[in-house]
């Protein structure tokens, strides 16, 4: 069972590096968008969760035409810096990154529009600068919902098969993670291997649920 | 809401009546490198038998073994080995008397057509210039177990299998290879013919011939369809005739 612990260990390696970049980016954008009005929000909104509703395999193709060797952008890494991203576990990441942001893109939206201005306002007053605003009085208030969103966001990107398949392949120790690894040893016939993946991955996903269950903000007001 | 129920409801029977009324529908399990020569068959076939629908589910032959112990209501399979359909038959899902090789294939090692690499013998994958090569992945995939077992033989495959990157068919071997994701890969010569972003470096040669097998899933298996049983045996039986043999030949494929 060796094999599974290697892929647990990937698997919480590329949901992990693909909750931070989200964080930072659905951040940072939630924000954007909960205090500034510009043309077009929400259709670029609508983008921006297009992952979440849009079928895996065509965000995988997607991907492949645009960072493979082909692609634009796979071009110009591979001339450039000699990167080469299809296959790879840095692949994978972006594969379940793109797959997940909408998911803390949403929650942290939604938590920074039900803030309470007063508090931000009060901070203006006694003259604070926006940044510290922000990182001292509005992502503290927010934190919970954020926390929330990045939670479901780590277990989206955990579960990730589609995308992640296509771009990066099912590679024993570098790519294969926990869900590709069970469809592969169903393939192969393996049964027991795939009933104790199944059964760690069902863990894995428990656990993060139970774990956002208790961050949800609207615990937080029944508490309170 | 019960009025729509209703209607919803009505509207499923009157689908399952259109299907009943149709013609039997055969479903056929056929390994991937068989796509294109299969979808022939079938078409010049529903031709000749326009009571017979053929119905095609197309993967590795691994994979397919798998759906059919699993219980998946198919009629007939067609393997890329004689291992996996071996494995059939010896859980008894086919019908082993009528078990028959229908077609033959060989294992050709291929590039990008724009590629200025080209291996030409086995030993040169080992060089630094192939850093990505394509293969089935020997659990489930059959062109796989061949490119592996013929690179044990060379003394190659130590070297070579930490460059290797699994397909789950072959056809996704040869998509790697035409969009140039891999520096070279291990596909069938039929396949080639499907790309024209590819070409073949080495016609790899294996210790015994790549043999096709093909035999009817046993009608007890999913409940005793006879009509069903029937039919899977004359598209079986079209798949060996003169006409049959000529269009896998047109495809690329070699007599059994």
């Amino acid at each position: 069972m060796h094999e599974a612990w290697v892929a647990l260990r990937l698997t919480l390696k590329i949901a992990g590096f693909a909750t931070l970049i989200n964080l930072v980016l659905g951040v940072g954008l939630a924000y954007f968008f909960s205090r500034k009005n510009f043309w077009g929000k929400e259709v670029l909104d609508a983008i921006l969760t297009l992952p979440m509703v849009m079928p895996p395999t065509v965000l995988g193709y997607y991907l492949l035409v645009v960072l493979g060797q082909q692609g634009f952008i796979g071009q110009f890494l591979k001339e450039y810096f000699g990167i080469h991203l299809i296959f790879t576990w840095q692949g994978a990441v972006i594969a379940a990154s793109i797959v997940s942001f909408p998911l803390i893109f949403k929650g942290a939206r939604a938590a920074f529009e039900s803030l309470e201005p007063q508090y931000e306002q009060a901070a203006k007053v006694l003259n604070v600068s926006n940044t510290a605003i922000f990182f001292r009085v509005t992502l503290p208030l927010a934190w919970r919902g954020i926390l929330a969103g990045a939670l479901l966001s780590f277990a989206r990107a955990a579960g990730e098969f589609g995308a992640t398949l296509m771009v990066a392949g099912s590679i024993q120790g570098k790519t294969q993670t926990l869900s590709i690894a069970v469809y592969e040893a169903v393939q192969a016939g393996q049964d027991d291997t795939a009933n104790f993946l199944v059964l760690l991955t069902s863990v894995v996903c428990m656990s993060v649920l139970l774990v956002s269950g208790r961050l949800m903000p609207g615990r937080l007001a029944r508490q309170g | 809401m019960i009025k729509v129920m209703v209607f919803l409801l009505g509207s499923l029977l009157s689908l399952s009546q259109t299907f009943a009324a149709n013609p039997v529908v055969v479903t056929v399990s056929a390994a991937s490198s068989l796509t294109n020569a299969f979808k022939e068959m079938g078409l010049v076939f529903e031709t000749k038998n326009n009571n017979i629908k053929i119905q095609f589910n197309f993967a590795s032959s691994g994979q397919l073994l798998q759906q059919i112990i699993k219980g998946a209501p198919v009629d007939v399979f067609a393997s890329a080995d004689q291992e996996t359909m071996d494995k059939a038959e010896q859980l008894g899902f086919i019908e082993k008397k009528q078990r028959k090789n229908f077609a033959s294939n060989t294992l050709v090692l291929i590039v990008p057509k724009g590629s200025k690499k080209a291996p030409t013998q086995l030993s040169d994958l080992t060089t630094s210039k192939y850093q990505r090569i394509a293969m089935g992945l020997p659990s489930s995939v059959p062109v796989g177990r061949y490119t592996q077992l013929v690179l044990e033989k060379s003394g190659l495959w130590q070297v070579l299998e930490s460059k290797m990157i699994g397909s789950q068919n072959v056809r996704q071997a040869l998509d790697y290879v035409a969009r140039g994701e891999v520096d070279a890969g291990f596909v069938y010569a039929t396949d080639v013919a499907v790309s024209d972003k590819v070409r073949i470096a080495i016609t790899v040669p294996t210790d015994k011939k790549i043999l096709y097998p093909i035999a009817p899933v046993l009608a007890e298996v999913h409940g005793d369809h006879h009509e069903q049983f029937i039919a899977a045996q004359k598209f079986i039986t079209f798949v060996n005739s003169q006409a049959g043999q000529t269009i896998l030949a047109k495809h690329g494929f070699g007599k059994p």
